[in-house]
């Protein structure tokens, strides 16, 4: 393996590393929930990426041909992770976990916690209202 | 030069391990403990690449492919519970 096979295979690794590590202390020190949800998002995307493209290049110099793993891990990774971070935020939300002071926009969240039971509880009223509304 | 990379990098997935594991013990929380729990199947998917690496082997790909889609499932387990007091309605 030549000097800069491994010189690009060491930075994908040490950037990734880095992006993980960072992820990681941001999961442990920011103040509210919903700070600490975005911090190891980015740690998956990046710092698991450059890792995993430093292990797809290296494993391309010891087998000479690109297998379909690596590409199959990065695909599930990058689908799966906003959906998890979605319904963590969802879970949040409506187990009512505190938010910082000086969040913006407070008043909206009372407002997007109640449109769920609404529309699964009373459907009787919501025919009643597609009645006398939408008709016009 | 790559095994000492790998040395390196190896260490500094095990720190970001440690941390969320101390994000696990003391989150306020249990939303923060799927969470911690979550970015724990991450780290360990960078270390379990980061050992096939060191022996120079591709077979731990489909261990990290595994653990990736078992990690999906339960998180959005945890939060469908969570949610809805079931799983699977």
């Amino acid at each position: 393996m030549s000097f800069y096979t491994e010189l690009l295979i060491s930075i994908l690794l040490l950037s990734g590393g880095v992006f993980v590590l960072v992820g990681s202390i941001g999961l442990l020190r920011l103040q509210d929930f919903y700070a600490r949800l975005h911090a190891p998002t980015k740690a998956t995307t990046l710092g698991l990426g450059g890792i995993l493209i430093g292990s797809m290049v290296y494993m391309y110099h010891l087998q000479g041909y690109v297998s379909i793993n690596e590409l199959l891990i990065t695909l599930f990774l990058v689908i799966t992770a906003p959906v998890t971070a979605h319904i963590l935020a969802k879970v949040a939300m409506h187990h009512r976990v505190k938010l910082i002071e000086r969040t913006s926009n407070q008043d909206i969240v009372e407002i997007a916690r109640k449109q769920l039971p609404v529309k699964v509880s009373n459907s009787s009223q919501k025919s009643h209202l597609k009645g006398t509304d939408h008709e016009v | 030069m790559l095994e000492m990379t790998v040395m390196i990098v190896g260490v500094m997935l095990c720190i970001a391990l440690v941390l969320n594991l101390w994000r696990l013990i003391i989150g306020p929380d249990i939303v923060d403990r799927i969470l911690a729990l979550d970015t724990m199947y991450i780290n360990s998917i960078a270390l379990i690449l980061l050992y096939g690496i060191y022996n120079q082997t591709p077979l731990y790909f489909e261990a990290a492919l595994l653990i990736a889609m078992l990690g999906f499932v339960s998180s959005v387990a945890f939060g469908k519970y969570l949610l809805r007091g079931d799983i699977i309605e």
